[in-house]
């Protein structure tokens, strides 16, 4: 890769980032050797099936994995400090300041106990230096911004008083409140129905474009994905299987698991498929991963040669982990793409 | 103790903060659900200790006849208040000269610290560690016995309310609020003393008033709805489970899915209780025996022994102090031992080290 | 309490009122079963007491018509201690049962809140503390204490600290203030009540300490990990501020359920032991005592009593928890 020596320093650098827990029988690595970049104003997508290791991966940037069963390899490069190796109370400082949060259920996500707008003031009251008044306008705008409607009312209303997407979105105003540079999403729009998925979305897009805010969104849909990121990883059974800038990963994929991903996007056009595709079996269990590549098991061009370590395939910002060979690729891919069995007659 | 102090025994399987399905794919280990428990189970250093101890205190109190008869040469239920044994060479009467007071009367001996009057002597001149052990046979038989059937009438109620609903359910928990209501040592007590006052004749089968089957039987029904509401709980939530209503919609015959599907998870709860409800009504026997509703002289049990040296509380504490350690003892066990037998049953413990 | 468009509060008040009384009345027929149904006695012959002469047993069976039906004898002796309140107890003389248990009741009160004052700060510090430790030395050893609490019977805790402050320490500064056995009421001076009340209140706490500590912090535990934990994590909250604001108090809900029942049924007599071996004239142990000597009307009374207030409280506690959790107020 060309390194350019004018290129601005990324605002997350993480490097070999290698995650296990501590179970009772052996160390576990969940997250093995994960390596990306986040530029400023940049949207980068991370995908995969669950339990692919995504969310420990968040986690472990964030700081929030529990220390006394998790051991954390590698770097995490934040505005250049090395977050690994701050101190609680340091990272405390950048948590919900610098880098903000959003989880996958939003249901879960807020204290059921205190109003939204208590839990929006508190987060702004410890960051930055404000009166409570001012503290209370500041939620409200933000729950404006984030198109909640009625916002001053619905400061004082329990997070169990509003919907899914009601919800997601205040979590979103909370995490935004300190204007962060980088928001940490993980499946944000899982556990919401398709119209307001849509909307949070757009909304993301639209803090993008007017606050300069970097995202890591992580999701297991692609069609999310295409919509949203520049640059996308592919994660599988804890490694970066693919990478690449988005239209090029949709336009010429090369690893057999993102060829399934794409594959089992139903259609929108054309004829109507027989069957949805789907990769057959399941993902592994991270405590019986198999030798070589990991997705040989489920692959359908798998040959002798997977049982050992895949190589790299580079070509600029692309790379892939695999076997397969730049020539065969296409004619693969075209197997698993545009398959010829399943019409409808 | 009451109801809402009762009802902490299951509540807190801990979750993981991992993703939902990191957990599935993390537990992978070969071993079924109780070999894996059972493993956990040996390598809890305080299971094994507490485990330990039950075993020297049962085993301890099984051997209170051969005790008596080799170690103390004294027959624990007969009074010896003319008696003498030799200490150091001398010949020492049981039964002493008041020291305290103005002098009247006569105090027990102390402790020995030998083989016989080990623990010194009660009122009646009756060899303290001897009755002791006695009187664990008989606190930890009653507990035991208690804790048999008040599981089986709490897995019987539970269920059969849980799994019929409807109607029967509404009875049958309605009967359990009525008895939930009274406080606990309160119909102990209240049963006992109805029950004690004359024998029982039913047909054939007569149980006199000092049966060791009364307190047994009361302490067992008493405490039986604090079971039977979890487990109702849980027939209940299992009963409307999907995998269940499928088994129902596929037409199998209701002990099968009483056999497989709940079961199976009912006897998981119920194991948890044992040692919990075992504590409990030690406590509960010895309390019933305190107050003279309990096990009737001239059996002994830890409770009575308590209430026999009540009297000789300032002057030979021994006698009151010792049962209560041994209860103390015999309770703390039992209590680390549920709460180690609690997290092995638990599925998620994998995760957490 | 009420929250914002909560589903008509009266129509809940009502419905529990309504089960209340119905268990309520569960119970007497329950007590009336047990004491006057039992086959092979003569229920007379309880009422009257041990040693009572012919002309008193005829003269009991006569006034309770113990030669009537079954629901009869219930009804009369529900319209003595309710409606015309002249139950009286043939044990003790022909004194009367209402006013010997509105005597014995604020024993019982003084006795109970003091204790519960004790035990929930103690419970209170204790898992915390021991839930923000979690596995340090602390933790285990707080929990480890919370263990020998409550694995001692608390008659014979009470023993022993009779022993200490009464006989062995009690000339040492630490118990020669404690006074002897049984009860100064308030009216002779707060320091003589107070001192007697002390180590009775110490004695009755230690039990409930360390099992609700016990409760609290595994509460705690489980609380840690919810999902909204980790948000105020994320948000860069300190870990005291997580702790008191997030975390204690959708923990504290069951805390205040089991309190709930534990109180209300102490209150109605479940303290005896304690009031047994410290000698204060309190419900539960005037129970006792009229357990032992067979006063059938007293029994009556107080385990009646006993269980109104065990349901109360019942429902005083579901009140409570629709305070501290809101989703419960508007009906969800």
């Amino acid at each position: 890769m060309n390194a350019a020596s004018h290129e601005p320093a990324p605002l997350l650098d993480v490097a070999g980032l290698t995650v296990s827990f501590a179970t009772e029988w052996a160390l576990v690595p969940v997250v093995t050797g994960l390596s990306f970049k986040v530029g400023h104003g940049e949207i980068v997508s991370i995908v995969g099936e669950s339990g692919a290791g995504k969310t420990v991966a968040l986690l472990s940037v964030l700081g929030l994995t529990d220390r006394r069963n998790t051991k954390i390899e590698g770097s995490v490069t934040f505005r250049g400090r090395s977050l690994l190796d701050l101190s609680e109370r340091e990272m405390r400082q950048i948590r919900g300041r610098e880098i903000g949060f959003i989880a996958q259920n939003p249901m879960t996500a807020l204290t059921p106990v205190h109003t939204i707008g208590w839990q929006i003031e508190e987060q702004i009251r410890v960051h930055l230096n404000l009166s409570r008044a001012a503290a209370r306008r500041r939620a409200a705008e933000l729950l404006d911004e984030v198109g909640l409607p009625n916002p001053a009312k619905a400061l004082d209303l329990y997070p169990h008083q509003l919907s899914g997407g009601m919800r997601q979105r205040a979590v979103i105003a909370m995490a935004l409140s300190c204007n962060p540079s980088l928001l940490v999403a993980d499946e944000p729009t899982t556990a919401l129905d398709v119209t307001v998925q849509a909307q949070v979305l757009e909304l993301l897009r639209r803090l993008r474009l007017d606050f300069g805010l970097s995202i890591i969104l992580v999701t297991h849909d692609l069609g999310v994905v295409g919509e949203m990121a520049d640059r996308v990883l592919v994660m599988y059974a804890g490694r970066v299987v693919e990478r690449g800038p988005t239209d090029v990963i949709f336009d010429d994929p090369w690893h057999p698991y993102t060829w399934g991903l794409l594959a089992s996007i139903p259609p929108l056009h054309g004829q109507r498929a027989m069957r949805l595709a789907s990769i057959p079996g399941t993902p592994p269990s991270f405590t019986a991963l198999p030798k070589g590549c990991g997705f040989a098991p489920r692959c359908r061009f798998r040959f002798e040669p997977c049982a050992e370590t895949p190589p790299r395939h580079e070509q600029g910002e692309h790379a892939a982990l695999c076997f397969i060979d730049s020539s065969d690729r296409p004619r693969l891919r075209e197997q698993i793409l545009y398959p010829s069995s399943d019409r409808v007659a | 103790m009451s109801g809402g102090a009762l009802s902490e025994a299951l509540a807190h399987p801990e979750t993981s903060a991992a993703d939902g399905d990191l957990g599935a794919s993390l537990a992978g280990s070969p071993a079924g659900p109780w070999r894996r428990a059972f493993r956990r189970l040996r390598r809890d250093r305080a299971a094994l200790g507490a485990g330990i101890v039950l075993l020297v205190i049962l085993v301890a109190s099984l051997a209170a006849p051969l005790y008596a008869s080799l170690v103390s040469r004294t027959d624990p239920f007969r009074s010896n208040l003319s008696g003498k044994i030799m200490i150091d060479g001398k010949r020492t009467p049981i039964m002493q000269p008041s020291t305290e007071g103005r002098g009247l009367g006569v105090t027990p001996i102390g402790p020995t610290w030998r083989g016989s009057y080990f623990l010194g002597a009660d009122a009646q001149g009756r060899d303290v560690a001897a009755r002791l052990l006695h009187g664990g046979r008989n606190s930890l038989l009653i507990a035991g016995s208690a804790t048999a059937i008040c599981l089986i009438l709490a897995a019987i109620i539970g269920t059969t309310a849980g799994f019929l609903g409807g109607g029967v359910d509404m009875v049958l928990s309605r009967i359990l609020d009525v008895l939930w209501a009274f406080p606990v040592y309160l119909l102990a007590i209240s049963l006992s003393i109805v029950l004690i006052s004359k024998p029982i004749i039913i047909g054939p089968i007569t149980i006199g008033s000092g049966s060791l089957i009364l307190p047994i039987v009361i302490i067992g029904l008493v405490y039986a709805p604090y079971v039977a509401r979890p487990v109702r709980g849980q027939v209940l939530a299992l009963r409307n489970s999907e995998f269940v209503l499928a088994s129902i919609g596929l037409g199998m015959p209701t002990w099968r899915i009483l056999m497989r599907d709940i079961l199976p998870n009912v006897s998981t709860t119920l194991i948890v209780y044992i040692p919990l409800m075992m504590a409990l009504n030690i406590t509960t026997e010895s309390a019933l025996s305190f107050l003279s509703v309990g096990v009737q002289p001239p059996d002994a049990s830890w409770g009575t022994i308590i209430l026999d040296g009540q009297g000789l509380l300032y002057t030979r504490p021994a006698v009151s102090l010792a049962p209560g350690v041994a209860i103390v003892i015999t309770v703390l066990a039992l209590n680390l031992l549920g709460d180690s037998v609690r997290d092995a049953l638990d599925p998620r413990a994998g995760l957490r080290r | 309490m009420p929250g914002s468009g909560g589903e008509p509060m009266i129509a809940v008040i009502v419905a529990r009122i309504v089960q209340m009384l119905f268990v309520m009345l569960g119970i007497s027929v329950v007590v009336f079963l047990i004491f006057f149904a039992t086959p092979g006695a003569d229920p007379s012959a309880r009422i009257a007491g041990r040693n009572a002469t012919q002309e008193t047993l005829a003269a009991v069976r006569k006034d309770f018509g113990l030669d009537r039906p079954m629901p009869v004898q219930y009804v009369l002796l529900m319209k003595r201690l309710f409606v015309t309140g002249d139950l009286t107890s043939f044990a003790n003389r022909g004194q009367r049962v209402i006013p010997q248990i509105m005597d014995a009741a604020p024993i019982t009160l003084a006795l109970v809140l003091g204790a519960a004052v004790l035990w929930v700060v103690g419970a209170l510090v204790l898992g915390v503390v021991a839930a923000a430790s979690r596995d340090t030395l602390l933790d285990r050893g707080l929990m480890g204490l919370a263990l020998i609490g409550v694995s001692m019977p608390v008659f014979w805790f009470g023993e022993v600290m009779n022993l200490l402050s009464q006989s062995r320490m009690h000339d040492t500064i630490f118990f020669s203030w404690v006074p002897s056995l049984g009860y100064k009421p308030l009216s002779d001076g707060f320091a003589p009540w107070f001192k007697t009340l002390v180590i009775p209140w110490f004695t009755l706490a230690v039990l409930y300490i360390g099992f609700y500590a016990r409760v609290l912090r595994a509460n705690l535990v489980e609380t840690y990990h919810e999902d909204f934990i980790r948000t105020a994590r994320a948000k860069g909250l300190g870990p005291l501020r997580i702790m008191l604001r997030h975390a204690l108090r959708p923990s504290l809900i069951p805390f205040v359920t089991m309190f709930g029942l534990d109180f209300g049924a102490l209150v109605g007599g479940a303290a005896l032991l304690t009031e047994v071996v410290f000698g204060l004239n309190g419900i539960g142990r005037l129970t006792y005592v009229a357990l032992q000597s067979l006063d059938l009307p007293v029994i009556l009374a107080t385990v009646i009593y006993a269980s109104f207030f065990v349901v109360a409280a019942n429902a005083l506690v579901d009140i409570a928890y629709a305070a501290l959790d809101p989703r419960v107020r508007s009906g969800r």
